[in-house]
């Protein structure tokens, strides 16, 4: 590394996934790489998007499906956005109010455990439901949208007729619950956690069993000044993944959870940010936790890595429910969101397993499998779709076909 | 030309309000972002609404402004690449704002620039209150512990003062922090004032 300290601004919303930020700051990686980290919290993702756009920062923490429409040009400005790296997968969880959930299997182990089932049984609830049932999501285009809606369809209920999707800040979710604004709601932790603490709401699906390899944030730059800097992201991703590999740690949880519940992060208790870390979600209020290893990745299984084939799964997504027209010309763009290429340069160096390949097919993958790699031994974990849809990103049309 | 300014400060929200009225608008509409304010925004069908950057609501709002028609195809006025210090200048105030696009720019800008104007103004406000507050505060915490040396040494009011001074000089600490410390230790011995 030269000498010398570059300074960086990177804009994060107050989530548990932005962890790896957090971490890679105050534990000291990001300066082990002589990178000065300004963490800017930002409480809207329209702040955290104009903040990038706009110059006021060189990275934000952002939702993948963001990224790609902000390159797609369907959210404001358009510009090019890169994502090299990211900061987790999977972390959502869909809570609803108690007395919705009396229609769902009352065993709330079976019911995360189901998802098949429980979205059936999501469908019959809304039957009964006085009205249509109002659910906040946390953006248009997030993750946790996509989920709800793909989870949603698989039991027949259309998500623009039959629900009203709101959108609503993670921050104010558990407000807007407590005020009957909203019936439920989907967010990243530790939101879900906090309604069901509250008494307000219990856990109905969990992002990890609807697709068990769910991309959710990634770390993005403006694709012009990541160009013009290659050093500072390389730096950047190298801190960020000794960073993620103590995150996963399963012994520096509790410190995560405490870090992280500080005013100037997540400002939350530690106790419930810990429940998303270790996987030990208490799905009903006052009830013995559910285990749930894989709530939440952050290093294990090449996690970071951006695969292609993910960002284009993501844009089948905006294309099913007419966000978007499926062109090639918008698949190039929306595939060349995700920078494996940079992530690839940044680690050739180390001793990080780094897939060999870009892409693969999605969901296809039932059970540990090992894969070959630039180095070391890499293990995928399982990535399947609840429904057992199969997306071959070669073949788009044919995927978007069985919808 | 019908403004909704959407915030949660009262304050904030009024400065703005009166400004843009000694300008000469005068179909403006103040609306917190809280509950249904996104139905009351549709039926007001404006041509402005400006918002405050910092307000978590603000995707709320744009996904409003998405798929409801209260703004026929909006755009957030600081796409105006062409103008980056305005942009600038936008982001640092807190402004944002949301336009009905055909709406010309030069009817728009003298707007914006008012808002940025406004809230840079209602922040300096904001920040002179803190440190009087702050001020205020700093001076009861001194003089109080004035009067715990006044009457545990028997000192006389400037020596008690040029004896916190000398202390704080000496260890590199404010005067305040200082006393608050005399204060505590002071209370903790019992012999509070």
């Amino acid at each position: 590394m030269s000498t010398g300290t570059t300074s960086l601004r990177i804009a994060y919303l107050p989530l548990t996934d932005s962890a790896v930020l957090a971490v890679a700051r105050e534990k000291g990686f990001a300066e082990e790489e002589g990178l000065s980290l300004d963490l800017v919290r930002t409480v809207s993702w329209a702040t955290l998007r104009d903040r990038l756009l706009f110059g006021q920062v060189q990275a934000a923490h952002m939702l993948a499906p963001l990224a790609i429409a902000v390159t797609l040009g369907l959210s404001q400005h358009p510009a090019p956005l890169a994502a090299p790296y990211k900061l987790n997968v999977n972390g959502n969880m869909l809570v609803m109010a108690r007395e919705f959930a009396l229609a769902l299997d009352p065993d709330v182990t079976a019911r995360l455990n189901d998802p098949l089932g429980t979205a059936h049984d999501f469908a019959t609830a809304i039957g009964l439901w006085k009205r249509k049932p109002v659910i906040g999501v946390v953006h248009r285009f997030s993750s946790h949208a996509i989920m709800l809606r793909y989870w949603l369809a698989s039991a027949g209920v259309d998500p623009d007729r039959d629900v009203l999707l709101r959108v609503v800040p993670p921050s104010l979710t558990v407000e807007a619950m407590r005020g009957g604004e909203i019936d439920g709601f989907i967010a990243g932790e530790p939101w879900g956690s906090a309604a069901v603490e509250a008494g307000l709401a219990e856990a109905v699906a969990i992002g990890e069993r609807i697709w068990r390899r769910g991309v959710e944030k990634v770390l993005a730059f403006r694709t012009p000044w990541l160009e013009e800097n290659p050093q500072t992201v390389d730096a950047l991703i190298r801190a960020l993944v000794r960073s993620a590999a103590w995150c996963d740690d399963p012994g520096n949880h509790e410190a995560l959870a405490h870090l992280l519940s500080q005013p100037h992060f997540v400002d939350q208790p530690a106790d419930l940010i810990l429940r998303g870390l270790s996987g030990r979600i208490v799905a009903r209020a006052d009830m013995p936790p559910v285990d749930m290893p894989d709530f939440m990745l952050f290093s294990r299984e090449a996690t970071p890595f951006p695969w292609r084939s993910q960002a284009l799964w993501l844009y089948s997504q905006l294309v099913r429910w007419k966000m978007v027209d499926h062109t090639p010309e918008n698949a190039a763009k929306a595939g060349s969101v995700f920078r494996p290429d940079i992530f690839r340069r940044a680690l050739a160096e180390s001793n990080v397993p780094i897939p060999g390949a870009s892409m693969k097919v999605e969901g296809a993958v039932a059970s540990p499998l090992a894969v070959g790699s630039k180095r070391g031994e890499l293990t995928l974990g399982p990535d399947r779709f609840f429904d057992g849809r199969i997306f071959d990103p070669e073949r788009i049309e044919d995927f978007l076909a069985t919808f | 030309m019908r403004i909704v300014i959407i915030d949660d400060s009262g304050l904030r929200a009024t400065v703005l309000e009166e400004g843009l009225r000694e300008a000469g608008y005068d179909d403006i509409h103040i609306i917190p972002p809280r509950g249904g304010f996104v139905a009351r925004l549709e039926r007001m069908a404006p041509d402005v609404v400006l918002m405050d950057l910092g307000s978590p609501s603000r995707d709320t709002l744009e996904e409003m402004l998405t798929v409801s028609r209260a703004l026929a195809t909006p755009i957030a006025m600081f796409v105006d690449q062409s103008d980056d210090s305005m942009i600038g200048a936008a982001i640092d105030a807190g402004v944002s704002a949301y336009v009905v696009d055909g709406l010309r720019k030069e009817r728009v800008k003298p707007v914006l620039e008012l808002a940025v104007r406004r809230f840079n103004a209602f922040a300096r406000l904001q920040t002179e209150l803190d440190e009087a507050r702050t001020a205020l505060s700093d001076r009861k915490i001194v003089d109080r512990a004035k009067s715990i040396l006044m009457s545990q040494r028997g000192i006389s009011e400037p020596d008690a003062y040029a004896l916190l001074r000398s202390s704080a000089m000496n260890q590199g600490k404010k005067i305040v922090d200082v006393a608050q410390a005399l204060i505590t230790a002071s209370d903790l011995l019992g012999g509070g004032v």
